[in-house]
């Protein structure tokens, strides 16, 4: 027999509600607009509410939030991607024969500012400062290239499936991931870090 | 001897698709005698560690939760 369905999320699991700043936030990194991400969430808690007995247990509360704010944000970003195609936008972009990061790179290509250690990668994503710097340099990414990004790393798609929705080359979605990549941790390595020692 | 600014393109696609023989090996043998790129490989997986959390809604975004 199952447990009625009142009895889930269980009682020790604070209400959805609780959640709306951290679903908003997630949200609108993915979006980049906060209408659609404040509806994004609005629909979320709502299908929460509705779909409450669906809802075992077998995850947190928070995780199971975020599953269905990312079907959502999925659907969504698809209609972006209709109405404002980036795929010029990311061919400029990919092809551009220099970029911000050549700086980085003596004429032989070898690092003239090498990457720091960044030190122990479960203390890192204990330290409320990475993601404080993650989320501010996430939204500093231009949006062809955050869109890609976020396609890839949040939503779990892979390249060939990025390619066929927003319309570009493998080639093209290699170099722009490769791209978020680069101004990430660079971003990381100066708002993280910063000039002085560990970020810890 | 690929340079490092090759290095950061087979890292990051390392992430994106298999990598060839010849393109691991090239790889594993430039992050044998260069730090700032195994400083970039290890940086890149916590990106994607970071954002596996985040797509998992395991991440503090929340400020009140950091």
């Amino acid at each position: 027999m199952r447990p009625p369905a009142s009895g889930s999320p269980p009682s020790d699991d604070p209400a959805p509600e609780t959640y709306r700043d951290y679903l908003y936030r997630f949200a609108v990194l993915q979006l980049r607009d906060p209408h659609l991400a404040e509806d994004a969430v609005q629909e979320t808690l709502l299908a929460a509410v509705t779909a409450k007995s669906r809802f075992a247990g077998r995850s947190s509360a928070k995780t199971w939030l975020t599953g269905i704010l990312k079907h959502k944000i999925a659907d969504l970003v698809r209609k972006q991607s209709r109405e404002t195609p980036l795929a010029d936008a990311i061919k400029v972009e990919a092809t551009r024969e220099s970029d911000e990061f050549d700086a980085l790179f003596r004429q032989n290509e070898h690092w003239s500012s090498p990457p720091r250690d960044w030190g122990n990668p479960e203390r890192a994503l204990e330290n409320k400062h990475f993601w404080e710097a993650l989320e501010d340099c996430a939204t500093l990414m231009s949006p062809a290239v955050a869109r890609v990004f976020m396609m890839r790393e949040i939503q779990g798609l892979s390249t060939e499936e990025i390619c066929k929705e927003v319309g570009i080359s493998t080639t093209n979605c290699w170099v722009m991931l490769h791209r978020a990549r680069m101004s990430l941790r660079l971003c990381l390595e100066q708002k993280w870090l910063g000039d002085g020692a560990g970020g810890a | 001897m690929i340079t490092c600014k090759e290095v950061t393109h087979l890292i990051s696609e390392g992430h994106d698709r298999r990598l060839s023989l010849s393109e691991r090996i090239g790889l594993r043998l430039h992050l044998m005698m260069c730090n700032g790129c195994r400083n970039f490989d290890a940086q890149l997986r916590l990106i994607r560690k970071a954002c596996q959390r985040l797509a998992n809604g395991e991440a503090p975004l929340d400020p009140r939760e950091r």
